[in-house]
């Protein structure tokens, strides 16, 4: 069985580094075809370039504190605005999140590996370089003879901005190259993800038995493969336009422009739930665990989850209500979007129903988990009000929307991934984190968000526009704005302190066990961090909490499932 | 935390680490396909909206025999896949050879159409909209078949090499659904260019 592994101890990759030449164990990560390696490089490359996505922010907040500001001028705010957007999605959401399922999925389904292991670090590779490649703009980006610049182009780059006429040198392809190349990588880690979990489960797990995390990524995995598509076919299109004179998007020989909106929404919009399917699969993890109950109604998790994926492919021109279609598709996409909100809302009551009458452990991830529970809901609600078309024409393209794609992103999605961060840091270092630094980066954070993204709905009711690189004194903007800076730099404060968490828990942290959490799927029945083969006997399960069955032999759960 | 025994279950997994190629390249295809269907999409949404000639009616001619290759060839590998599967590699090499016959002879086709659309009719991807979608659309096929050419290729030289044996079976199949999924876009394809959108 799973816990009688002859696991005698547990690697400490610092013991490991110290045991060998820098270079020799460097080598070993760049050819490693490990899921765990893989899945910590991408958490690595992931967290650099959140730093980097994050500076890119904070100037452009120092650039809007005041009216009239000179901090950048706004080529550069255009710049920025673009690379903020584009490396946030690309570049920090998708690899942390393919990062930590890489990590964990195989663990908790029971396997030794993905099930193409090398397939799964052509992926990484690829996202790695693609971002390389994003961020090269700022030194090629308009050739030799210019200082470089990065794409302006806004991270939904809309035709024809990006026609050759109005985008000179090579920022935009940059822009282009980046995203494909790592789009091919992201639909490599997907048929990985998909088939994983298809193909490589322990005896006994059926698909009913699968913990939620493998369920949810399941649909993250096929959403992945269906939008990454459209916009690779996209954005190829736009490669031809701008190099070998084609005509898709160019309206003076009757191409289209709100043809590139449609295509790129029909990527754009399933990639939010690629975002936010594996936040919520971390969700379903960690609130089980710290309210001591098993999840409430796992097959309505599921079914809501697989409706969210399906509704999510036909709701992308909402993000277009303003362009101007006929009624009755602003009427049909009005509907879906709003159709989407049941199974999110099932979702929400499910895990509220895990909570309900549980011994509730307050301990960091659950308290990250409970953040998310209450932002996202929020976020949940302006995405109900901005669905609906009549609210979306006065709203669209102001600091509302930019409030409420912050909410989901910044108070769902990140929230859950410090939660899920917090929770699996003891089995991927073997130490635990530090609970006072832990818990000040959880005060400090949610202080600043509060503070940046609550007050930013403001200025947008008030008629402020997205993407503007200042504004006139005196319309009532002031004071919100300044609001919203302060509350960027608590922000910052906090991810330092994660950050300084992250390093000195490393290698100072108090040693972590295998089950530090009293959890009860597969992964904690490794040691931590597992060893490179993960189970030295492939494990047998009967329920869906099999580590559960394990500690309580009297009172298993496979006799209730 | 005793380490209880557990049976292990009587009932069969479905799908199981032997199937994970099939199901790996049935992703890849969901994949492609949507890329695909894109391009489909921005076909059929120009068709007809050229500001100048030449149109399809005037320079397309349907390419009969080309198509009947490409979708002969899905009949070959099939022969091929079934001799190797009973570990007959003398009949599969004859069949695996006719299958990139028939695929070059198409892709052939295709740039002698080419040519006479660009010399002849003038008509190159910057012309208008029917040229751009149109070199775009059929462009993108003909890349998919050329790459499963050369994936064909491969495995031809590994068999004349005397590599390929009965246990390589299941990985020649997995190959082979790509091949069948080139045919499949090429009916889409096919009947999207030159019969619906004229």
């Amino acid at each position: 069985m799973a816990d009688a592994a002859p696991i005698s101890r547990p690697i400490f990759p610092t013991e490991r580094a110290a045991s060998k030449p820098l270079f020799e164990y460097l080598h070993e990560w760049v050819i490693t075809v490990d899921h765990k390696r893989l899945g910590i490089l991408y958490i690595l490359y992931a967290l650099t370039f959140l730093l980097i996505g994050g500076i890119e922010a904070t100037i452009m907040r120092i650039q809007l504190i005041v009216p009239h500001n000179h901090f950048v001028s706004p080529q550069v705010f255009n710049r920025l605005f673009t690379m903020h957007g584009t490396t946030m999605i690309f570049f920090v959401a998708m690899p942390i999140l393919f990062g930590f399922i890489n990590y964990l999925l195989p663990l908790m389904i029971g396997a030794r590996d993905m099930a193409f292991p090398r397939l799964n670090a052509w992926g990484f590779w690829m996202t790695a370089f693609g971002g390389l490649i994003l961020y090269f703009s700022f030194f090629g980006g308009s050739g030799l003879y210019g200082a470089g610049s990065a794409p302006d182009v806004g991270w939904f780059a809309y035709a024809p901005l990006t026609s050759p006429a109005f985008s000179r040198g090579h920022s935009t392809d940059y822009w282009i190259i980046g995203l494909l190349v790592s789009g091919f990588g992201s639909i490599a880690t997907a048929i990985n993800i998909v088939t994983t979990v298809l193909c490589m489960r322990c005896p006994g797990m059926k698909l009913s038995k699968m913990p939620l995390f493998a369920w949810l990524n399941l649909v993250t995995g096929g959403l992945v493969l269906l939008a990454m598509g459209p916009l690779a076919a996209a954005q190829l299109m736009l490669l031809i336009d701008r190099y070998l004179g084609g005509h898709f998007f160019d309206t003076q020989a009757g191409g289209a422009a709100v043809i590139w909106m449609h295509f790129f929404w029909i990527f754009g919009h399933p990639e939010v739930y690629i975002l936010v399917i594996p936040a919520f699969a971390f969700v379903s993890e960690i609130i089980p665990v710290f309210s001591r109950k098993p999840i409430f109604g796992y097959p309505i998790m599921v079914a809501a989850t697989l409706s969210i994926g399906f509704i999510s492919m036909s709701v992308w021109a909402h993000h277009m209500f303003t362009v101007g279609m006929v009624s009755y598709a602003n009427a049909f996409f009005v509907a879906s979007t709003m159709a989407i909100a049941v199974p999110t809302g099932i979702k929400i009551f499910n895990w509220l129903g895990t909570m309900w009458g549980g011994k509730i452990v307050f301990q960091l991830p659950m308290l990250f988990c409970i953040g998310f529970l209450f932002q996202f809901l929020i976020a949940g609600l302006t995405g109900i009000m901005l669905g609906a078309a009549p609210l979306d024409w006065q709203l669209g393209n102001s600091y509302f929307v930019v409030a409420h794609f912050h909410y989901v992103i910044v108070g769902g999605i990140l929230f859950a991934l410090f939660g899920a961060f917090y929770y699996w840091f003891p089995k991927m270092s073997g130490r635990m984190y530090n609970k006072r630094l832990g818990l000040l980066h959880f005060v400090l954070f949610l202080i600043g968000f509060h503070l940046t993204f609550d007050f930013m709905h403001i200025p947008g009711l008030l008629g402020m526009p997205r993407r503007i690189y200042t504004y006139e004194p005196g319309r009532g903007w002031d004071m919100w704005n300044l609001i919203v800076t302060v509350g960027v730099f608590f922000q910052a404060a906090g991810i330092l302190v994660f950050a300084a968490n992250l390093l000195w828990s490393y290698f100072k942290g108090k040693l972590a066990g295998n089950d530090p959490w009293d959890a009860w799927t597969l992964e904690w029945t490794t040691s931590s961090p597992p060893p490179p083969y993960n189970f030295a006997t492939t494990p047998v399960v009967k329920s869906r909490r099999p580590l559960w069955d394990l500690k309580h032999p009297e009172d298993p759960d496979w006799k209730y499932e | 935390m005793a380490a209880t025994t557990i049976a292990v279950p009587e009932h069969e997994m479905p799908l199981s680490v032997e199937s994970r190629g099939r199901v790996g390249m049935l992703c890849l295809i969901l994949a492609e396909s949507t890329i695909f269907s894109i391009f489909v999409v921005a076909y059929l949404y120009y068709a007809g909206k050229s500001l100048s000639g030449p149109t399809p009616r005037e320079v397309l001619h349907v390419p009969i025999f080309n198509s009947i290759c490409l979708f002969a060839s899905s009949f070959t590998i099939v022969m091929a896949e079934r001799a190797i599967s009973r570990g007959k590699v003398r009949v599969f090499a004859p069949w695996w050879l006719l299958t990139i016959a028939l695929g070059t002879i198409f892709i052939l086709g295709t740039a002698r159409e080419w040519h006479r659309l660009i010399y002849q009719e003038g008509l190159t991807i910057t012309t208008n909209l029917f040229g751009t979608t149109y070199y775009s659309l059929v462009g993108l096929h003909a890349f998919h078949v050329l790459v499963g050419l050369t994936g064909l290729s491969i495995i031809m030289i590994f068999t004349l090499l005397g590599y390929v044996k009965q246990e390589h079976a299941p990985r020649i199949g997995v190959f082979s659904l790509y091949w069948h999924f080139v045919d499949v876009v090429w009916v889409v394809v096919l009947s999207v260019v030159y019969f619906i959108a004229r």
